[in-house]
């Protein structure tokens, strides 16, 4: 089985190193402006507009994510956060605006395409299959790529064993990773909420993702278990995956992103580095509720 | 299904199989194992001499309708709960009109072999070479009834088959030169072979050759829904009753799977059908009916749904008190019990689900596992 996520730091030179007919963007740059062509770019937002009935719930929103790079996506509550990664996963379909992946556009395209074709993503509340074990649940995520149907299965050909097998291991190596290996065989509804959130992140792996998009895997975290997540985010990116992290608690956010949007109500009010958001007027007014002229 | 997560503490721990009969049988080794199902196997086939055990036998076996007769109806209801199991129980989906594909492998049968038939000119086939062809036209039927409804959820999609089982009976009622309605099929051949003294091994006076080759029967399907379930396949119907949105959003292609509970479904019902056109030699609408789908469906959820040793038992016990009733008079009127069938039917369903809400023998296929795994993650 080949996996297209574990690019290594040659191969990303390479990339690097194939002519573009643009220079790469640069950040804060419109993505609009960017080719389609260029290797480094693996998810454009491109002018995306989602309503429903009269409620907009993104307005207009413009960002591009690069390749191996940790890209936070931020705003107030109800800022449309979550419905933008909705639309990327193919819960929703945007209304007009294009979203493309690896220069593929996405709309109209079925979740579990989307997930084969390698965006994986974790819930905001917790969606585990509860009465499945913690290694089934990843396995159903290294399933994803899997061609087991229901004749080698019943018959138990040479397929089934090699695929379980392969499956297994690798879902026991996800679930090491993430560090829960000890409760690979109890049942997922037993986990702890720290350890059920963990696991979503390792049966999202499962799937061979080049694009993960956590939504706010620190809801109800304590400072320590943030810590860690922290450290779990960095190694998953330096196994060459692209993080796309929604968050809500800012200082997380600061200290692991590279890059960050802000959304505030269905639109996007800054984008830049950390420390470029952190200073941005209109960023502190949306979070503090003060008017931009008193900032 | 999802009533477990309400599930008292003491229930929790049998859920992690350390208790009762199935918690030991968990802990055994292979053999122990095998032993244990060769000599269930042994009994079952056994059966059929019920009777002649001292004391116990005569409160077994039934009185109104002869045992082995009895054992075989046991066999293809067992079936149809086995199938139905794969649809309801694995992947979720409230099938209302089972009976459909049992009429259709029937009438499969029927019309490839019966005298009777339009057809008969041209097919009058044996039963064992109408057998696969029924097979094939019932699981053609689940795809086409599965293609455009499993879309549908919950409620629609059980609506929906209701309508399909009624379209069947309906059809079969009215179209008297076709389906033949009330007059039926007459002359559909018995299963082959011939005994030693050159006499059909599946004559009309002894049912006990047809319990055998149900049993068989069964046996394959335990053994092929198995190897389904524990494998990818599985997992994917048991990801989908979970959580559908969250199976597709994990890369499951969901309606394909939900496609494939659904033939697999349809094509055991088939087998049963075929079956007991084979033993009855006749069949008419009148078999087909509604109360038929329910009650399968009351013997998968009252053994316990998702669970093969549930719907075994449920999909025995549905055919079995019935029959158990025949030929006893209640002590006031005079009448057979058979009579009040399903009065004292609804009694012991009622019972059962205020005892055992999740089933005679609840879904406890993860407890098996457990233990698979917990030896495979141990030396970590």
């Amino acid at each position: 089985m080949s996996e297209p996520h574990i690019e290594t730091p040659e191969e990303l030179d390479r990339s690097d190193a194939r002519p573009v007919d643009e220079p790469a963007p640069t950040g804060g740059s419109s993505p609009s402006s960017s080719a389609t062509g260029d290797p480094d770019l693996l998810l454009e937002v491109d002018h995306v507009t989602l309503r429903f009935g009269g409620v907009v719930a993104l307005n207009d929103v413009s960002f591009s994510l690069r390749r191996g790079e940790i890209f936070g996506l931020i705003g107030p509550n109800g800022a449309g956060k979550t419905t933008c990664f909705n639309a990327m996963t193919g819960v929703y379909q945007p209304t007009s605006g294009a979203i493309r992946f690896q220069g593929e556009s996405l709309v109209g395209k079925k979740k579990h395409e989307i997930t084969r074709g390698g965006i994986a993503r974790t819930f905001q509340n917790v969606r585990l299959f509860p009465e499945m074990t913690a290694l089934e649940n990843v396995m159903v995520g290294a399933d994803a790529h899997h061609k087991t149907s229901v004749l080698s299965a019943l018959f138990r050909l040479p397929r089934f064993w090699r695929e379980e097998k392969s499956g297994r291991e690798r879902s026991m190596e996800l679930l090491r990773f993430v560090g829960i290996a000890h409760r690979a065989g109890d049942v997922s509804r037993n986990l702890s909420y720290g350890e059920q959130r963990r696991l979503e992140i390792a049966r999202a792996l499962a799937t061979d993702p080049t694009l993960l998009c956590l939504d706010e895997p620190a809801a109800g975290f304590n400072p320590a278990e943030k810590v860690d997540l922290l450290a779990l985010i960095r190694r998953i990116r330096d196994t060459g995956v692209t993080v796309l992290l929604i968050e809500h608690d800012m200082r997380l956010v600061m200290g692991v992103t590279d890059r960050i949007v802000v959304l505030e109500f269905g639109k996007k009010i800054a984008e830049g580095t950390p420390a470029e958001v952190r200073d941005n007027p209109a960023v502190i007014a949306a979070y503090l509720g003060v008017p931009t002229d008193a900032a | 299904m999802s009533d477990t997560a309400v599930a008292p503490p003491k229930a929790k721990q049998n859920f992690r199989g350390n208790g009762g009969v199935r918690g030991w049988f968990g802990r055994q080794p292979t053999w122990v194992r095998a032993i244990v199902t060769l000599v269930a196997l042994g009994l079952a086939i056994l059966l059929p001499y019920a009777g002649d055990v001292p004391l116990i036998g005569p409160q077994i076996v039934t009185q109104g309708i002869d045992w082995p007769s009895s054992l075989f109806n046991m066999s293809y209801y067992v079936l149809l709960a086995l199938g139905l199991n794969v649809v309801v129980g694995y992947a979720g989906l409230l099938d209302l009109g089972y009976v459909g594909f049992f009429a259709i492998g029937a009438y499969g049968t029927a019309l490839l072999t019966s005298r009777d038939s339009l057809l008969y000119a041209h097919s009058g086939w044996s039963w064992l070479a109408a057998a696969p062809v029924a097979l094939a036209i019932t699981m053609a039927a689940g795809l086409i009834l599965g293609w455009p409804t499993l879309r549908l959820r919950g409620d629609y999609l059980a609506i929906v088959t209701l309508g399909f089982a009624e379209i069947i009976r309906i059809v079969a009622t009215s179209t008297p030169n076709f389906l033949r309605g009330d007059r039926g099929f007459t002359n559909i051949p018995h299963p082959p072979g011939q005994g030693a003294d050159g006499k059909p091994i599946f004559g009309v006076t002894d049912a006990t050759p047809y319990f055998w080759l149900g049993l068989a029967v069964i046996v394959v399907v335990i053994l092929g829904v198995r190897n389904l379930d524990r494998s990818r396949v599985g997992r994917s119907w048991l990801a989908i009753r979970e959580d559908e949105e969250a199976a597709e959003i994990m890369g499951v292609r969901t309606t394909r799977f939900k496609l494939w509970a659904f033939a697999i479904g349809a094509f055991i019902g088939g087998l049963g059908g075929v079956l007991f056109a084979g033993e009855q030699g006749f069949i008419n609408s009148q078999t087909f009916v509604l109360q038929f789908s329910i009650l399968v469906l009351a013997g998968v959820v009252m053994g316990g749904s998702g669970n093969m040793a549930g719907a075994i038992l449920g999909g025995a016990l549905i055919s079995y008190i019935p029959d158990r009733l025949r030929g006893i008079s209640d002590p006031f009127f005079h009448t057979d019990l058979y009579e009040y069938r399903f009065a004292i039917f609804g009694v012991v369903i009622i019972v059962i689900m205020v005892l055992r809400p999740q089933g005679l023998i609840p879904s406890r296929r993860r407890a098996m596992e457990l233990k698979d795994r917990e030896k495979e993650v141990a030396p970590l």
